[in-house]
């Protein structure tokens, strides 16, 4: 059996951000499994621009964005093996993987950072009714097909649901020649970025429809049409708003589930809220070790802060293996935990708790709200104390939020027990 | 001119076509759709019957336990998926016990074997999800479940592979007498046939009625499912059914017999035959429906819903027999439930009636085994990566949910009979079945298909000619 000192689970910008962190943290022995052809996971199909503006300071394509981080690992001569599936992870960090070149191999990690990813609900998981047509695509296998093989999988689209990818494959199928018809969102709000709906809908006159769904599906071979209604406040839709809409292509870009098919295999501890494994401070999972980042973790926004996220993880993966050849591994789990809550309005945090001792003399907290909010204000409490409150013009589902706890003032709090962050109203 | 021509390769077509290639004769099936097992036989409980459901004395009755009796050896033989899980029909209340009696009495008399009732307490050893309600229930040890995608395309395949033709994207419009047998005629020519095997599911009574005065009727009866996912697979073990009603079994909760949790079916008549959409009362009805027999139904954990439509003749009972006024034509109509579960015995028996009449001699080069393609996730380490040795696809992941190697969709497309389209992969090696629903494998799979049928990427469908999953090159869209 190969052992190496980290594995790293997925080649997209999670995985190659968290390799190039742990090789630059001192690790020489680092090898990432990745199942496509290529590194760069998602970031190859997204070829629009847009990504890097934080990281960068210039906007770039999903490859451009790629190309830099893979550069990176080429130059670095990190290891990687590609056209691998990655079919189990033991407790003890042994790690079976599948390829056509190698067959079935065996490979021991000091460390493993899981970096899988997401993956695009489907109908089902929205349990829309009608038949089950040709035609009917998450947004992102649209997007593959059109960005990466050079085909169109319609002439006439419905997209339901205004997640980023569905924002930006209105946009993508408008320029190949397609009609866009409408985009329908269930919820009273785009799950997107603002700026996708300006560029991708505002720009190109697609209407947005809020408070609405697909009702039915026509079409037994290939879509005919949908019928969209408006939803009212119970999600149910409203009898008498019914609208039959002809079109050959459904998208659905109605959510991501972060992949943790393997994570659940070893006994990582999933949150319910993020389908996330639960992190401390050093994005360590409930399993000794084992660490997460990225889309996997929970689902961003940015891909900057994707990045951001990983080289965390790739760093203390590294911190890990030395205090594990230092063969003390203990001292890297102990440690007071100060718990972090969202209330209020935040869904979750990420991580859910850190401990002052492990920390950076910065860490940052990253989270989502439930709700669109206008000029209100992100509050962090210590206990009962509430010590810093950042005013925001607009708070909205779509765009991740974060904080940054400082050491040296948590060290001020021996006794703290709970850090939570609240969402108030001026 | 054939001996014989079967009309429909659903089950009972399959079933009927593999029994017949045991006898030497020249035999075909012909089937409008692309693929074997796109109605009936591809959508509903994949449930393996016990057999007290049926009144005694009925071909029903009979053949379900005879079918039953047959499936084990048969999954061996012809290596599908088959388990007996056992089912159980819960009452919850006083008189819910006596209708359990009536059906413990008759399964008896229809020669079911280990019908016991059981009270709550023994019921939540075995099942402790049930719902608080449930007092008590019927337990049929033989109950069971199958693959039905595998056990239709493993007869016909055995079929092929034993001699029988078969026909797709083959409509029949019309059927004619002649001195000598039956004239066929369908939309890719005439087909001359000794005798004709009416297999034709939902469309039966058509055919039927173009060779007789006496008229049968069949109705469409739909039935709606949920799909769950793998996660929810063991919520239950056995299948569960609620006390039966005039319009059948009730909506039942039951593993699949690849691990996924399957709730459904309704029951609603309708006019149109190819009407198999799901609808938002029927998929409400089913969920509200299944907490009668199980608490806190994971019903988030849906992973697709589907309808296939039972083929209910007014008489309500399987007509299989030679019509009287039209010799040498053969019915098997009305087969709804506990249609999947008889099939094999129908088989035998329509099979033995053309035989008797034709006097048929045994096939002496008839194979009666056939190995399925083989399923690599569930294989011991060892024999997996002795196989990835061999064939190097086998080591290349093709549907991440199901864990299908690119080997395994290559078998399907490459065996007898093999998949033209992404469903015919799906049914054949679950590419797409899992919890993603084909999003990360459908293009890949594409790509195998456009490389080994070989088709062109625009020519490739879903499930055959109309239902095509492109349109066009990106770039060369009119008006661009």
């Amino acid at each position: 059996m190969k052992a190496y000192d980290i594995v790293i689970v997925g080649g997209g910008p999670a995985g190659l951000a968290a390799a190039i962190s742990a090789r630059e943290s001192g690790i020489e022995s680092v090898l990432i499994l990745e199942r496509d052809k290529e590194l760069g996971g998602i970031l190859n199909q997204c070829i629009h621009n847009g990504f890097g503006l934080h990281t960068f300071k210039e906007e770039l394509t999903g490859p451009e964005y790629a190309g830099r981080f893979i550069q990176k690992v080429l130059d670095m001569e990190i290891e990687y093996k590609l056209n691998t599936m990655v079919a189990d992870i033991s407790k003890d960090r042994v790690i079976t993987a599948i390829s056509r070149e190698e067959g079935l191999t065996r490979i021991k990690a000091g460390a493993i950072v899981l970096a899988m990813g997401c993956r695009e609900r489907p109908r089902g998981a929205l349990n829309i009714p009608g038949y089950r047509p040709a035609g009917i695509f998450s947004a992102g296998t649209a997007q593959r097909l059109v960005n990466m093989e050079g085909y169109m999988p319609g002439r006439e689209v419905v997209i339901l649901g205004s997640g980023d990818i569905g924002l930006i494959m209105a946009r993508r199928m408008t320029l190949e020649g397609a009609k866009v018809k409408v985009v329908a969102e269930l919820m009273p709000y785009s799950g997107g970025l603002k700026r996708n709906i300006v560029q991708c809908l505002d720009d190109f006159g697609i209407p947005l429809k809020l408070s609405h769904t697909v009702i039915d599906i026509d079409g037994k071979d290939r879509v005919k049409g949908v019928t969209i209604a408006q939803v009212g406040s119970d999600g149910k839709p409203v009898a008498g708003t019914e609208e039959y809409i002809s079109c050959d292509t459904l998208l659905l870009s109605v959510g991501l589930i972060p992949e943790n098919e393997l994570s659940r295999g070893i006994g990582v501890q999933i949150s319910p809220v993020t389908n996330g494994p639960v992190v401390n401070e050093s994005l360590e999972t409930s399993i000794d070790g084992v660490f997460a980042c990225g889309n996997v973790l929970h689902v961003h926004d940015l891909v900057d802060y994707v990045s951001e996220e990983a080289h965390m993880a790739g760093k203390c993966a590294a911190a890990y293996v030395q205090a594990q050849k230092l063969g003390n591994t203990e001292e890297f789990q102990g440690g007071r935990a100060v718990s972090l809550k969202g209330e209020n309005g935040v869904r979750y945090t990420v991580p859910v708790f850190v401990r002052p001792e492990h920390m950076e003399d910065t860490l940052t907290v990253r989270f989502r709200v439930g709700n669109v909010y206008k000029n209100a204000s992100v509050c962090t409490y210590f206990g009962d104390t509430c010590i810093s409150r950042r005013k925001k013009r607009v708070l909205a589902p779509g765009e991740m939020e974060n904080i940054v706890l400082k050491k040296a003032e948590i060290e001020k709090y021996p006794d703290l027990e709970t850090i939570t962050i609240r969402i108030e109203q001026e | 001119m054939y001996d014989a021509v079967i009309i429909g390769a659903g089950v009972v077509g399959s079933a009927i076509a593999r029994e017949l290639s045991k006898y030497r004769l020249n035999a075909c099936v012909v089937e409008k759709e692309e693929d074997v097992c796109c109605g009936t036989s591809k959508a509903n409980s994949a449930i393996v019957h016990a057999g007290f459901d049926a009144e005694s004395g009925t071909l029903k009755a009979k053949l379900n336990v005879e079918g039953n009796a047959m499936m084990e050896q048969l999954s061996k033989d012809l290596d599908f998926s088959f388990k007996r899980n056992g089912s159980m029909v819960i009452c919850t209340d006083e008189a819910g016990f006596s209708v359990l009696e009536t059906l413990k009495a008759r399964g008896e008399k229809n020669g079911v074997p280990g019908l016991e009732i059981l009270n709550r307490e023994q019921l939540m050893a075995l099942e402790p999800n049930l719902s608080d309600a449930v007092i008590g229930a019927l337990y049929a040890p033989t109950g069971g479940i199958v693959c039905p995608f595998n056990l239709t395309i493993a007869l016909a395949e055995n079929a092929a592979v034993n001699g029988v033709e078969f026909k797709f994207g083959t409509e029949v419009e019309s059927i004619g007498r002649t001195d000598s047998g039956y004239t066929v005629t369908t939309d890719q020519g005439t087909i001359y046939a000794k005798t004709v095997v009416n297999a034709a599911g939902v469309y039966a009574d058509k055919f039927h009625n173009m060779v007789s005065k006496d008229k049968i009727h069949i109705t469409a009866r739909k039935g709606e499912y949920c799909l769950l996912d793998k996660n929810v697979g063991n919520y239950v073990s056995h299948t569960i059914f609620q006390l039966p009603s005039a319009m059948g079994k009730g909506v039942l909760v039951t593993p699949t017999v690849h691990g996924n949790l399957l709730v459904g079916p309704t029951a609603a008549d309708i006019e149109d035959k190819e009407a198999t959409n799901t609808t938002r009362e029927g998929l409400d009805f089913l969920i509200e429906k299944a907490k009668e027999s199980v608490k806190d139904l994971p019903i988030r954990q849906v992973i697709t819903s589907f309808a296939g439509l039972r083929a209910h003749e007014d008489g309500d009972e399987f007509i299989i027999k030679e019509v009287e006024e039209a010799p040498g034509f053969f019915d098997a109509a009305g087969i709804e439930s506990p249609g999947l579960t008889s099939a094999p015995a129908i088989g035998v028996m329509v099979a033995g009636m053309i035989a008797q009449k034709l006097g048929l001699e045994a096939n002496p080069n008839f194979v009666g085994t056939r190995r399925g393609i083989p399923h690599l996730d569930a294989m011991k380490q060892e024999e997996r990566a002795a196989l990835i040795r061999q064939n190097p696809a086998y080591g290349n992941i093709i549907c991440r949910c199901e864990m299908v190697s690119e080997g395994e969709i290559m078998d399907a497309i490459h065996r007898p009979l093999g998949a033209r389209s992404l469903d015919g992969v799906k049914r054949r090696v679950r590419a797409g079945m899992g919890r993603c629903q084909a999003g990360f494998c459908s293009p890949r799979t594409m790509e195998i298909l456009h490389r080994e049928v070989p088709l062109s990427m625009l020519e490739l469908t879903k499930s055959g000619p109309g239902s095509e999953i492109v349109v066009g090159r990106s770039k060369e869209m009119e008006g661009m």
